[in-house]
């Protein structure tokens, strides 16, 4: 049984999933389920100055795909809607009730350094193992001045966090927004601010489909919609990607990172730790499932952790950042060509109509006896993998190295390149 | 021996009402959807090779999973204007279905039938009109045989500007769709509402209980019109050679099929106890399992070869077994024995393949008793359809033609069963009567 344990910015818990701050973490009762079920930790859903705001009707949009239901999800629902001491009083006897689970608190107040002062004072006695600056949601509240709309900001995050930073001893995790051309600079003003890490990704800015009968956004509300913030398996790819990039950076490769985007099982949760998360958070796959989720997560973690000999998260975290380069870095002389197994094969010629139409002519059909036959033409297989992606049989087609394995040429040296380095 | 036992009302109405509902219910749209998205949308495909009217299956699937259904139903008609009546009767395990690649590999084929159903059912409820008579030629054309060949035949024509007269010799257009094919298959009186859809188009007459040779002549129709499409299908039926004349309680299974069909009221029809179908087709299978939802209590289906050879596919004989149709294989009819001018049951022979494949008695045999009996053992072409006129070329007991469905008479074209262009089947038919009408508007058009 390997040790799942983590230690988040000076935040510990159990296990690194945690609950984002979401539906899911926005009162006792869920909490305490949550934990029941086995959950790392939560951010509490993020807390306000009262009033409470309130909140429409018709909050969620979805994206289904193929049959796959929620592959992305979007909604327009603010902070909570409750008042700040019902919290409050909450989040004290959850964490007296479950002392070795993180609890973490979620906070959006106007960028006012008397504002946050106020709320801080208030958490403190809660007794939580920290905050989360809450500079991420691109709806509702970006446009009362807070939210996205200091994500956005740079120096409005490093002097935000840095009042937080001065008015507490709490660990302070700063929540960044996605919507922006490079996260770096975000993550760099946290940093700047004294933040004891970051977490990423909020939602993303987006209209996940259009009601072509009312001519509306969805979800639609009284015949007209607003953009919301998207999420779910669907923005995976570009959470890590971004997390990638503040573990890259010189200057943040060392800030500790919770990660955020899409994470629906304990392989989404170690891919974004092997990329120098040192936790992660979820919050969609639960809203479609429920709680029972974390049970895979935390045993399936564990026995890759076992089959890999990892004893702790730390053997692992971050050893993937080196082998993330830049284009110009990586092998010309790297070869591999499609391999139709014939065996697997069901004839239904989807890797030929797509390589024919949109790649490279490289796969030729061929009929004998009625039957149809495909075969890769390898002088003109470019090893672009689309056939592999399009076959419906998984293994059916795989991609063989067919170089010498030894030669390598990068684009920096490369003779077609006008501004190569000289090799003399 | 036991006395005859035939009698109406074995079952009560609402029994009978669920046994000849539709026996396989059509897709709800959230099925529709979810088995749409698991067609991978072949190259090349497949199912497209084998559907003798060359639907574009994965294209018109495709329309149905993004909600296209107009466009979908249109690439089914297009190709097959009886893609309605095709998608509940089709042996779709042997043609679309059965090459489907998803049958390598986990051995469930995307529902193909059930979706073209699902389409053209849309269309059917949504009063929408796909086709439109083409600009008149002035050219007109006799079709003898108001079946599923004869019905595409004019349609295609009527498309293509023509005017056509349909000749019929029962009461109703539609042919075997209407009264050769199990009522369960084709509920709510199906055939009769895509007869009424293919005549909307306008430019089609038809003439019923007009028989060739008896009310009209070939030669007269070959004067008056541009052009002739004889799709006459097979109107005699094959004898079992027990002898000239059978005892009472001894029926052509087609002749019940359509009686069945025509019935106001199943209630009222006299069924036997103890039925016996001979034969190994799928008119065998239907008169066998309509017998069994009568409420007949014993029915077998007798066939003188195995399973394999039967012409009806292994699904209708799974269907069969699945409503308790009893089916012996390797006995071979030897005579059929009587009681007071009734019959009484049926004495077999036991067969088996010699050395050289061939079937032989092997001297043993077994008594079956029976009721009625029912004959299934194939059709043949009426013989006195073509006199007093000149007659086409035959070749095995069928009218010959060539590749463009063209008889051996000038301007006389035929299709459908009463030709061998493939398996006899609906699709076949509808598919032949299409090709013929291309073939004659081709012709046609330069004279």
């Amino acid at each position: 049984m390997a040790d799942l344990s983590c230690n988040v910015a000076g935040i510990k818990a159990p296990n690194p999933f945690w609950l984002a701050s979401a539906p899911p973490t926005d009162k006792l009762y869920n909490v305490e389920r949550a934990f029941r079920a086995g959950w790392g930790g939560v951010v509490w859903k993020t807390l306000g100055i009262d009033p409470p705001i309130v909140n429409v009707s018709s909050r969620y949009g979805a994206v289904h795909y193929n049959g796959q239901r929620m592959m992305g999800f979007n909604n327009l629902e603010l902070i909570t809607d409750r008042p700040l001491e019902d919290n409050l009083k909450e989040i004290k006897q959850i964490k007296k009730d479950w002392p070795d689970r993180a609890v973490v608190v979620s906070l959006m107040v106007p960028c006012t350094e008397k504002d946050w002062k106020y709320i801080l004072k208030k958490i403190e006695d809660t007794g939580c193992d920290g905050v989360e600056l809450n500079f991420g949601c691109p709806h509702g509240m970006s446009e009362r001045g807070m939210g996205s709309a200091v994500g956005q900001v740079p120096e409005y995050i490093e002097m935000v966090t840095r009042w937080v930073k001065e008015s507490s001893d709490l660990p302070c995790l700063v929540k960044l927004t996605p919507n922006v051309t490079d996260i770096c600079h975000a993550a760099r003003a946290a940093n700047a601010g004294g933040a004891d890490g970051v977490s990423l990704i909020n939602t993303v800015n987006s209209i996940v489909s259009v009601d072509l009968d009312l001519m509306a956004p969805e979800p639609t509300i009284d015949g007209k919609g607003s953009h919301g913030g998207y999420c779910g398996p669907a923005v995976k790819p570009m959470a890590l990607f971004m997390v990638t990039e503040i573990a890259k950076d010189p200057e943040t490769s060392n800030l500790p990172i919770s990660a955020i985007g899409g994470i629906s099982n304990w392989r989404d949760a170690t891919e974004f730790i092997v990329m120098g998360a040192g936790g992660v958070q979820v919050c969609t796959a639960v809203m479609h499932y429920g709680f029972k989720i974390v049970d895979d997560m935390i045993d399936g973690l564990n026995n890759w952790m076992d089959e890999k000999g990892y004893q702790t998260l730390e053997d692992f975290r971050g050893v993937a950042v080196q082998n993330v380069k830049q284009w110009q870095y990586l092998n010309l002389k790297y070869d591999i060509k499609a391999r139709i197994d014939q065996s697997t094969c069901i004839n239904c010629g989807l890797c030929y109509i797509s390589c024919e139409d949109a790649s490279h002519q490289a796969i030729c059909e061929t009929k004998a006896n009625g039957s149809r036959h495909f075969e890769v033409i390898d002088d003109e297989c470019v090893g672009c993998n689309l056939c592999m992606f399009a076959c419906p049989v998984p293994g059916c087609i795989s991609m063989e190295r067919v170089d010498s394995g030894t030669e390598y040429q990068n684009w920096t040296t490369h003779p077609n390149n006008p501004m190569r380095v000289d090799q003399n | 021996m036991t006395t005859t036992d035939i009698r109406a009302g074995r079952l009560s109405q609402e029994q009978l009402g669920e046994n000849f509902s539709d026996h396989h219910p059509p897709l709800s749209s959230a099925n529709a959807k979810v088995e749409s998205d698991r067609c991978y949308f072949c190259y090349d495909a497949p199912c497209i090779e084998a559907c003798p009217t060359a639907i574009d299956i994965p294209n018109f699937i495709r329309k149905i999973s993004t909600g296209n259904l107009k466009g979908s139903a249109k690439d089914i008609l297009t190709q097959n204007i009886m893609g309605g009546m095709c998608a509940r009767v089709c042996p779709t395990e042997i043609l679309c279905e059965g090459v489907c690649v998803r049958n390598t590999q986990d051995e469930k084929p995307v529902r193909i039938g059930d979706l073209q159903r699902y389409a053209t059912d849309w269309f059917f409820e949504s009063g929408e009109t796909l086709f439109k008579r083409g600009e008149p030629t002035g050219k007109r054309i006799a079709i003898i045989g108001g079946g599923p060949a004869g019905l595409s035949c004019a349609h295609r024509l009527a498309v293509l500007g023509h005017k056509s007269v349909i000749f019929e010799a029962r009461e109703k257009l539609s042919g075997l769709n209407e009264y050769g094919i199990a009522a369960y298959k084709t509920v709510n009186d199906f055939a009769q509402r895509e007869v009424e859809f293919i005549m909307q188009i306008g430019g089609i007459e038809a003439r019923t209980n007009h028989l060739l040779g008896r009310d009209v002549k070939l030669d007269d129709l070959r004067k008056e019109f541009d052009a002739v499409f004889l799709s006459i299908g097979l109107g005699d039926v094959n004898d079992l050679g027990l002898g000239k004349n059978d005892p009472e309680g001894v029926y052509n299974a087609v002749d019940t099929i359509a009686e069945l069909r025509q019935a106001k009221s199943l209630e009222k029809l006299p069924v036997g106890r103890r039925i016996v179908v001979i034969g190994g087709g799928n008119t065998a299978i239907d008169i066998a399992v309509q017998s069994k939802k009568l409420g007949s209590e014993d029915v077998s289906l007798v066939y003188r070869r195995g399973a394999q050879h039967m012409s009806a596919t292994w699904k209708e004989q799974e269907f069969a077994k699945s409503n308790g149709v009893n089916i012996k294989h390797w006995l071979s009819p030897k005579s059929l024995h009587s009681e007071n001018g009734h019959v009484s049951g049926v004495e077999f022979e036991c067969t088996k393949l010699n050395s050289e494949g061939k079937l032989t008695g092997t001297g043993e045999s077994r008594f079956m008793e029976a009721d009625v009996v029912f004959k299934a053992i194939g059709q043949s072409m009426q013989d006195t359809i073509f006199s007093g006129s000149e007659m086409p070329e035959m070749k095995k007991g069928k009218i010959a033609v060539n590749s463009e469905f063209e008889t051996s008479l000038q301007r006389v074209w035929s299709g459908g069963d009463s030709v061998k262009s493939g398996e006899d089947l609906t699709v076949q038919a509808v598919e032949d009567g299409k090709q013929a009408a291309n073939s004659i508007h081709q012709k046609i058009m330069q004279q």
